[in-house]
């Protein structure tokens, strides 16, 4: 089936098998292997993506349902130049070890703060709770998500 | 794993959607998306065609008259958290919801596939069968509407037949002055609940209870009413002695199923915690 979106603002037109999920469309059709897949059923928020603004788990998206949409994903988050505030406060706060779960991460803050940049701890720990590291145990993550909200708070798109 | 093949359709109208139904027996609807895709990656069902309910006009608003308050079968957990009029129109429900799986989760689930998808420990159930909510169906015969007690017949079963398509969840209206409380116990926060309580009564001048509804989740096979629980509710004073004796009716009321997680009499120790929990919470409100 052919599906059109938008990826990262720019076109895309795929051909792709209906049960094709998003998360692999992208990473396997699209070669954005940024996002990550873990457990594949929902579970761990590695492959969480923006789908018209809002954050899902693109493991849990067919690719089809995806069409007319607009998709975001960590490779679109930064330029060439630099990291976003979001990602240079994950680096600052050893926010990651191994970086799998990474992409989910930055996916879910980057959501997050773009809709609510005034978010405290217990919010963004709330959040965040659909996404599992399983090496900086957590702490390091809410640092560098609340460092970064400064950002967030100065224009709508940092 | 990944699903089986399957063939996808996303029809404009309802009309459309329940035709594709009727002539492919072995279709499934898809909405959000959040319970089928774990169902079809595991391989637990191998459908024949998915139809996509994502263009089907009029399906994601939340209307809150004198009648309560009507969910469209496409409204997200989300768009319930969004909605400041529930704080008032349903102050239960959005309670309730707070404890509906995870934030990406809740960008996409929806009223109707919780419904449909018929968990046990789902709190959306929960609700509408403690207070006697109705479920609207459009199927090839036409519109139905069905009492959510009827409508839920085992885990994971509904009353739904197969060329059905849930359309809408209606709340009966919601008191001011009304005391409720949701309570449920799970292991991390988003997981499904090993069991969880929704209550709600009306006091009368005296502070005698009325009207009592107490609904439990994850303890049983479908969410059910404890109504030997409400009986002894009713007409009295609410206090600490009523809330034991509450607790105790509960634990006598409940048939849990055992898995790895609890086992019956965990889960039966659970219901009467929570039941005790939930009416001591339900006292303050009202405070």
């Amino acid at each position: 089936m052919q599906v059109n979106f938008q990826l990262n603002g720019e076109p895309v037109e795929v051909d792709i098998e209906p049960r094709l999920h998003l998360a692999d469309c992208l990473r396997e059709m699209l070669r954005l292997t940024g996002t990550h897949l873990g457990c594949e059923h929902g579970v761990c928020g590695a492959c969480t993506v923006i789908v018209d603004g809002a954050a899902v788990r693109s493991c849990l998206l067919l690719a089809v349902q995806a069409e007319g949409s607009s998709v975001v994903t960590v490779e679109g988050l930064s330029t060439d130049e630099a990291l976003t505030p979001l990602q240079a406060a994950f680096r600052k706060h050893h926010a990651l070890q191994c970086g799998f779960c990474t992409p989910g991460m930055l996916m879910t803050a980057h959501a997050l703060l773009t809709e609510e940049p005034d978010a405290d701890a217990d919010r963004i720990r709330s959040v965040l709770s659909g996404n599992l590291c399983r090496c900086t145990g957590y702490i390091p993550i809410v640092e560098a998500v609340l460092e970064a909200r400064a950002a967030y708070r100065k224009s709508d798109k940092p | 794993m990944k699903p089986a093949p399957f063939d996808y359709r996303a029809p404009a109208t309802l009309q459309e959607a329940i035709d594709l139904l009727r002539t492919e027996p072995e279709a499934v609807l898809i909405a959000g998306g959040q319970s089928l895709m774990p169902v079809l990656a595991f391989r637990l069902a191998s459908p024949s065609l998915v139809v996509d309910l994502r263009r089907v006009a009029g399906l994601g608003d939340i209307a809150i008259d004198d009648g309560g308050v009507r969910l469209g079968a496409r409204v997200r957990w989300r768009d319930i958290d969004d909605d400041p009029r529930l704080q008032t129109a349903h102050p239960l429900l959005r309670e309730a919801i707070a404890h509906v799986a995870h934030y990406q989760i809740r960008n996409r689930g929806t009223v109707g596939g919780s419904l449909a998808h018929a968990d046990p420990a789902a709190e959306l159930p929960g609700i509408a069968v403690t207070c006697d909510a109705e479920i609207t169906l459009v199927g090839a015969a036409g519109a139905r509407t069905i009492g959510a007690s009827e409508f839920f017949t085992g885990p994971m079963s509904t009353a739904r037949r197969p060329d059905e398509i849930i359309t809408e969840l209606n709340l009966p209206s919601w008191p001011k002055n009304r005391r409720w409380a949701f309570q449920e116990f799970a292991q991390r926060q988003g997981d499904f609940a090993l069991a969880g309580v929704a209550l709600f009564y009306d006091a009368d001048q005296g502070g005698r209870v009325r009207n009592a509804h107490v609904g439990i989740i994850g303890a049983s096979d479908r969410p059910q009413r404890l109504t030997a629980v409400e009986t002894l509710l009713n007409g009295h004073a609410v206090g600490e002695g009523l809330f034991r004796e509450a607790a105790a009716a509960a634990t006598r009321a409940v048939d849990p199923p055992e898995d790895l997680h609890a086992d019956a009499a965990y889960r039966r120790g659970l219901v009467a915690t929570l039941v005790a929990r939930g009416l001591r919470a339900a006292q303050r409100r009202g405070a």
